[in-house]
């Protein structure tokens, strides 16, 4: 290195380049502190809160009881039907270009900025028994209101847009080449889909529908407006905290507790079976 | 035989080229990127439409757009191998080959599938991952699982660019057995002429979505048609105007100074192109003019040591190229800001319109 006098030169240049990174390593650590235990904070709190003999009590609680078992089918239904309908239509938005696009792709993120409230006004506006589509379910003996098919509803109107808006970025992000390789290797459009597309994508679909299930687990104000809070037919497991928020306070910090427990262990598992189904950088 | 006579678009490129490969050649394209190289080839696997064109492969039709025949690329088998091979992530190598072969039964394709990798001596990787295969070997397994479709034409696009130069002469090797012995036609792109002389029969070089000359590889360098094509070649080209003079000779007053002459005809606007490895260098002091000899006067910009080889770079009011060997550049005492003489024979000088 060539040193001229200068005063910049007189310094020991290490000095400086040290001197900035020290503060700007402290407030990386210092907002992450922050952020992290403004997050976990809260739901350390419930499982403070909350002892071991409240939680296994109130698992004997038939109300509960109800309200999980129907959160965990509602929601599982819900989810399966995302990932049927919502696969091929988030690859036919990664694959295809057509007028209009990018309206489609804004009106498809919509949900996810709608306020429940607004979210379940909607839903009761479309399939309500006043609503637009109201008199044609009718006509085909389909009830939704009031009815657990109407959580089922209510679930997958807001969360298919998690699932839609990372599918669609996963199979975008699949390299052109290999549909391309797998057509002239005899495969039609469908089998390159479900043979190739699919199972490269799949990290990101496992991701996406993980992301929608949790969103589906937690929906609580569309369901409220839209399909009730009847107990064994609609009363989900938020909607049932906050039914014993306003009676019991312990038994809706208890069914809190039961709820982190269980979406943290679905969570887990989708990482552990995405962890097996991912193959590394090779899967972009 | 694979004919095909395509016009479409590539970008904001206009593309119109007839190609045209018998059975066991081996046509080179060669172009810069953005040539529309890569497209031409999408086009005739069928996995992108032309706007109007025709392909014919054998006796089968596979495109015409007058006649509304488009088959899907899915019936024209056509063995492609993609920039950087394009294997299946989620697949092992044997199931990458065996990805063709549907109509058979499930032991007979690992059969196949083995069989085929064995001749490429990759029975040995067969389970293992793309990912952890070299280059070499996803080329390899890339060029087992296009032939395992008993293709009509190969179609292989940069099929050495993703490779590191130490393996890329193997696989060069090996790659133009294949295309020899494989029978069908086979049609490659690739940005670097000489990889395409190595591998093709002929070459096409391409630019802007046109074929500007088609050929042999040693008749392109040695008859180029255009300064692009001689530029392409590797040949150092200089523009300048050209008139008749002294008998057979051509005498082309360069831009920015300087003359050259050459046996090639020529008049007005043109460039001349000469390759590297023609080009002498000596002391500046240096003597004795022969008009069949021509000498610049050049300033030594960069010396890049290839191999046992020096290239020089020089500028002699445009700037040109060198090859010289590395015991010639130490006698010469070659440094950067050095003056020298550059001369080349006027036999050895091409002469293009401009």
């Amino acid at each position: 290195m060539i040193c001229l006098p200068t005063a910049s030169c007189r310094r020991p240049s290490s000095t400086v380049a040290r001197a900035r990174p020290l503060w700007f390593a402290l407030l990386l650590a210092l907002a992450s502190a922050i952020t992290l235990s403004f997050l976990f904070l809260p739901v350390l709190a419930i499982f403070v809160n909350t002892g071991w003999g409240r939680l296994v009590s109130s698992l004997g609680n038939s109300q509960s009881t109800d309200a999980l078992r129907l959160s965990l089918e509602t929601t599982a239904i819900a989810t399966a039907v995302i990932a049927l309908v919502g696969t091929p239509a988030a690859y036919a938005l990664a694959t295809r270009s057509f007028p209009g696009k990018a309206v489609v792709l804004t009106v498809i993120e919509l949900p996810l900025v709608l306020p429940p409230a607004v979210a379940g006004i909607a839903l009761l506006a479309a399939f309500g028994p006043s609503g637009i589509l109201g008199g044609a379910l009718k006509h085909a003996h389909i009830a939704l209101v009031f009815q657990t098919a109407g959580v089922v509803v209510a679930q997958v109107f807001v969360a298919s847009p998690f699932y839609l808006r990372m599918a669609q970025t996963a199979f975008a992000g699949i390299d052109r080449a290999l549909l391309d390789t797998s057509r002239t290797l005899g495969s039609t459009e469908a089998g390159t889909f479900a043979r190739v597309a699919v199972p490269v994508a799949m990290p990101g679909l496992t991701a996406g529908l993980a992301l929608a299930w949790g969103r589906a687990l937690g929906e609580f104000g569309a369901t409220l407006m839209f399909a009730g809070s009847l107990e064994r037919v609609t009363q989900t497991v938020p909607l049932a905290i906050y039914e014993e928020f306003a009676n019991d306070f312990p038994a809706a910090l208890a069914l809190s507790a039961i709820l982190v427990i269980v979406s943290a262990a679905v969570l887990v598992a989708v990482r552990l079976v995405a962890g097996t189904v991912a193959f590394g950088s090779a899967g972009r | 035989m694979l004919d095909a006579e395509l016009i479409g678009a590539v970008g904001d490129v206009e593309l119109e080229v007839a190609l045209r490969v018998s059975e066991g050649e081996c046509l080179a394209l060669a172009g810069p990127s953005g040539a529309g190289k890569t497209t031409i080839l999408r086009m005739i696997a069928g996995t992108q439409a032309p706007a109007r064109g025709r392909v014919r492969c054998g006796d089968e039709v596979w495109l015409d757009s007058q006649r509304g025949v488009a088959l899907p690329p899915e019936h024209r088998r056509c063995g492609y191998v993609p920039q950087d091979h394009g294997l299946f992530p989620h697949l092992a190598a044997w199931r990458n080959v065996a990805y063709g072969l549907r109509r058979t039964g499930r032991s007979e394709r690992r059969r196949r599938a083995l069989e085929l990798l064995e001749r490429f001596g990759l029975a040995h990787r067969a389970s293992a991952r793309p990912e952890t295969l070299s280059g070499g070997e996803r080329q390899r397994v890339a060029l087992a699982r296009a032939l395992a479709v008993d293709p009509r034409t190969l179609l292989l696009d940069e099929p050495l660019a993703a490779l590191d130069s130490r393996a890329r002469a193997a696989a060069a090797r090996e790659l133009a057995a294949v295309l020899r012995g494989a029978g069908i036609p086979s049609l490659l792109v690739t940005h670097d002429f000489h990889e395409g002389a190595l591998l093709g029969d002929r070459v096409a070089v391409i630019d802007r979505g046109r074929v500007i000359q088609e050929g042999r590889p040693e008749e392109l360098a040695a008859a180029p048609r255009a300064a692009f094509v001689a530029e392409f070649t590797g040949a150092v080209v200089l523009t300048g105007r050209a008139y008749r003079d002294r008998g057979p000779l051509t005498v082309i007053e360069l831009d920015r100074g300087g003359t050259a002459t050459a046996t090639d005809a020529g008049e007005g606007p043109v460039a001349i192109s000469v390759f590297p490895w023609e080009i002498t260098l000596g002391p500046c002091d240096e003597h004795g003019h022969d008009s069949a000899q021509n000498r610049l006067i050049a300033l030594v910009q960069s010396l890049t040591a290839v191999g046992n080889r020096v290239r020089v770079g020089l500028e002699a009011g445009q700037p040109l190229v060198a090859e010289v060997t590395q015991a010639a550049a130490e006698d010469l005492g070659l440094r950067v800001g050095l003056e020298v003489t550059a001369s080349w024979k006027a036999t050895a000088t091409r002469v293009t319109a401009r």
